[in-house]
């Protein structure tokens, strides 16, 4: 596996048509580094999660990456409603997607225990009104 | 089992070009939301849905399924057709409502689990 590697991925709250590619590039970027495949599929599902919220709730955002030998860790900040509860929000179900997010496929409250359940370090803060953190840690082993 | 051989049994429509039919199925999932896919469709997996949004695309490659499958005769928006092909993601379309098609993908000996 090559060294190090770190980037950023600027998002467009509701660009529904650029959605997932910012994941799909950081997906690219570490096949490229010769991360290992399941690896890059938890990675990916993870920002993809995390940059589709970005996209549905948020107005604007980064993702940030950043690689090395020991770790992947992802950070994805916006600008947006931010999440009043962030312990309702990790329920299972939770959801506020309107009806026109439903309608494409989302809104089963299911996003953020994805990213749990396929990361090693979750944590999630945010301000209501201004914007939320997620990141994540997902550990590499030395081989 | 291969894609081919459903698409023979059950008469499907391919709809992305070039599309490889020599891929393995493992088994299949039904759903219409994008995160129950991710978290719960298994590789190798057909994913039969109402969807035809983009969005399908990135959940399909990123899970590794064999194809997505639109019932009801339901067609992909150009750009999610595009986006498969460049993706290699497979798309098939049948006149079928769900409840039918997972009838016979069952008898064909599919399972989910
Ligand atoms: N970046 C964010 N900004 C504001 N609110 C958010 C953000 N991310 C999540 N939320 C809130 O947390 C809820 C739960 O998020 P989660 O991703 O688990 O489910 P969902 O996006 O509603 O549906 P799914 O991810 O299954 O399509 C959202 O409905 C929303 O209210
Ligand atoms: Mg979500």
């Amino acid at each position: 596996m090559t060294s190090s590697s770190e980037g950023t991925f600027f998002l467009t709250g509701k660009d529904f048509v650029k959605a997932g590619t910012a994941s799909g590039s950081l997906k690219r970027v570490l096949e490229d580094m010769g991360v290992p495949s399941a690896v890059v599929r938890r990675a990916a599902i993870a920002a993809f999660e995390a940059e589709m919220n970005t996209i549905i709730y948020a107005v604007a955002g980064i993702m940030h990456y950043y690689v090395t030998a020991e770790m992947i860790k992802v950070v994805i900040q916006d600008m947006g409603q931010g999440i009043e509860n962030i312990e309702l929000a990790m329920t299972e179900g939770y959801s506020t997607a309107p009806d026109y997010i439903r309608e494409m496929g989302f809104g089963s409250g299911m996003g953020l225990p994805n990213i749990k359940k396929n990361v090693d370090k979750f944590m999630l803060s945010s301000v209501s009104g201004e914007g939320t953190t997620l990141e994540f840690i997902i550990n590499l082993e030395k081989t | 089992m291969i894609l081919q051989q459903l698409v023979d049994s059950l008469s499907l429509e391919v709809l992305t070009e070039g599309a490889d039919l020599m891929r393995g199925v493992s088994g299949g999932y039904v759903s219409d939301m994008i995160s129950d896919v991710i978290g719960n469709a298994r590789e190798g997996q057909v994913w039969i849905t109402f969807q035809v949004h983009l969005n399908i695309v990135a959940a399909a490659s990123l899970k590794g399924l064999s194809a997505i499958i639109m019932v009801n005769n339901r067609r992909p928006l150009p750009e999610t057709l595009q986006r498969a092909s460049e993706e290699n993601v497979v798309i098939m379309t049948t006149s079928l409502p769900a409840f039918d098609l997972v009838g016979l993908l069952y008898d064909l000996g599919l399972r989910c689990r």
